[in-house]
């Protein structure tokens, strides 16, 4: 390989200049792209060996977000564990919320009420919604479109404030816990939701006026980014990426969570397998998203919103000033945490950028013995090479821009 | 599924999980993905068992899309000398998978075609997922 993450000197640049095998005699040169380029959305650093406009090579590096939040789970009691999930992936935190608990409640054993499954899956529809929105505007951004961003924050404004309302934060939400929802719905939330579902569609087909047909939307995105189908499956990409090249991979259909069973929706999917097809898939996923939440919305059930497993979820406040079992139970889960049988778990659900994988192993103790955490966005980087090798280097934007990656849930 | 060369298969909370031993890993790989159809490698990671021995576990997970299933392989590898067969020549996609299990545990995988540090920097001691690894302090 002519390029690797030792170039320091111009000395090493000229030694990787003789070496390169492909092309003998031809004279190239290695950009280094990140890592703080606007268009990588973090701290991705690329290397990129060009000949004038082709690129020869392409060596993604990432790790400048890595936190070491795996080894953070580990000292955290499982029900604290929930707020680092939401900081794997700043724009989905809903989603991880949701597989970190639905695995840790696979361990326990518990049965969650239908008025907590409903509402997790709602919110999680509307955090795809809130990350296609930034994916949109950003990636419209970086090729050129500037206005579709100020139209796509518009609406997820509107779906933070939802966040907010339900959860009391906009983004660091948390508001999944293992046991059901960490509070009751608030009131008038059925008026805040059905306002946004009124508008929302027209508002998708806002964004596909401005880009669906128009020329340099098309000329930049058609035919760019095609990497096959097999290679896709082989490097573990996974989510809007497959559905583009036509595979119907879904984890929500291919093995439901949280009820997912009882809504009905459809996988959209695209056979170009370029930038444009995925930018489609996208566009219909919102669509889609928007009709599961119609659904919940309309046929929320009533009841409670947690479990009922005294010893793991919070008791009421009420009762505590009645009831002395009560009281000992907030104690006792507050200061030590509650213990979760022995036992291994993979839990998968699908989060708006692939398949987020949580792999739980249990000694027996209130704390996790190891949490693994597949994020999309890590496997789906791993095509980098495969998928820009080759390419024009003002393509690049455009085919990074399709992955739609989180640094965050990359490095972890 | 590969009855001949597992050494403990369980099934827990609807999971399956297949042990087998670390020189056997590759053909498991291999039998499991032309003859079973797992045709995705969803990941790649291990679990440190510090003080028993053999100290660690190597963890794969399996898909099969079309028979909709996922299926977890395990081979355990001592402490003193970690090592097992890269999985990159059967799916390409361990590749990374395997790096950052090098980079947090430091089993080394081998005929791995790049086997570097992917999170951590290049010059970092120790392997930080390791249990003996402390979780706060810092290095001299």
């Amino acid at each position: 390989m002519a390029i690797d993450i030792g170039i320091t000197s111009e000395t090493d640049l000229e030694r990787d200049h003789e070496r390169h095998e492909s092309r003998p005699g031809v004279r190239t040169m290695v950009l280094n792209m990140g890592p703080q380029h606007p268009s990588t959305h973090g701290v991705l650093r690329l290397l990129l060996e060009l000949d004038g406009e082709i690129i020869l090579k392409a060596a993604p590096d990432i790790g400048y977000l890595h936190t070491g939040i795996e080894k953070e789970f580990e000292v955290k009691t499982y029900q604290q564990g929930v707020t680092l999930t939401d900081r794997i992936d700043y724009l989905a935190p809903l989603s991880n919320n949701l597989v970190y608990c639905l695995a840790a409640e696979k361990l326990l054993g518990l049965e969650i009420p239908p008025q907590a499954q409903w509402t997790r899956v709602m919110l999680a529809e509307f955090t795809r919604l809130n990350s296609h929105l930034v994916w949109l505007g950003t990636h419209a951004i970086d090729i050129g479109a500037m206005s579709v961003f100020l139209y796509c924050f518009r609406e997820r404004e509107d779906i933070l404030r939802i966040f907010e309302m339900f959860s009391g934060q906009r983004m660091m939400t948390s508001y999944f816990r293992i046991g059901g929802l960490a509070l009751p719905h608030p009131r008038g939330w059925q008026k805040r939701v059905r306002d946004f579902t009124d508008i929302f569609s027209s508002r998708v087909d806002e964004y596909e006026e401005l880009l669906t047909t128009n020329r340099i939307w098309t000329g930049r995105t058609k035919g760019v980014g095609f990497i096959s189908l097999e290679d896709m499956l082989d490097l573990g990409v996974t989510g809007p990426m497959l559905r583009a090249a036509g595979l119907a991979i879904d984890v929500r259909k291919d093995a439901p969570y949280s009820s997912y069973e009882k809504f009905d929706f459809e996988v959209p999917t695209r056979t170009e397998n370029d930038v444009f097809a995925r930018y489609q898939v996208r566009i219909e996923e919102m669509r889609q998203s928007l009709r599961i939440i119609k659904q919940a919305l309309e046929g929320m059930p009533s009841g409670s919103h947690q479990a009922d497993a005294p010893g793991i979820v919070l008791p009421d406040r009420e009762k505590m000033k009645t009831q002395m079992e009560a009281l000992i139970y907030h104690f006792k889960i507050v200061t030590e945490g509650f213990r979760v049988p022995e036992g291994e778990v993979y839990q998968a659900i699908e989060s708006p950028r692939g398949e987020v994988g949580c792999y739980m192993v249990s000694d027996g103790t209130q704390k996790p013995y190891r949490v693994h955490w597949r994020g999309p966005s890590f496997g789906n980087l791993q095509c980098t090479s495969k998928m820009v090798e080759g390419t024009l280097i003002a393509d690049v934007i455009a085919s990074l821009g399709s992955m739609d990656f989180v640094l965050g849930d990359t490095d972890r | 599924m590969l009855e001949d060369i597992a050494t403990a298969t369980k099934s827990e909370f609807g999971e399956r999980t297949i042990e087998v031993a670390p020189g056997n890993i590759l053909s498991a790989l291999r039998r499991l993905r032309h003859d079973h159809k797992f045709e995705r490698l969803t990941s790649v990671t291990g679990v440190d068992r510090y003080p028993a021995e053999p100290r660690f576990e190597v963890v794969y997970h399996l898909q099969s899309i079309a028979g909709k299933q996922w299926l977890r392989l395990k081979a355990r590898v001592p402490g003193g000398n970690p090592e097992i067969e890269s999985a990159v020549s059967v799916y390409r996609g361990a590749d990374w998978y395997e790096r950052e299990t090098f980079d947090f545990f430091g089993i080394r995988f081998l005929n791995h075609p790049d086997l570097r540090r992917i999170m951590m920097p290049e010059d970092w001691e120790g392997y930080p997922l390791r249990k003996d690894y402390p979780v706060t302090g810092t290095r001299y």
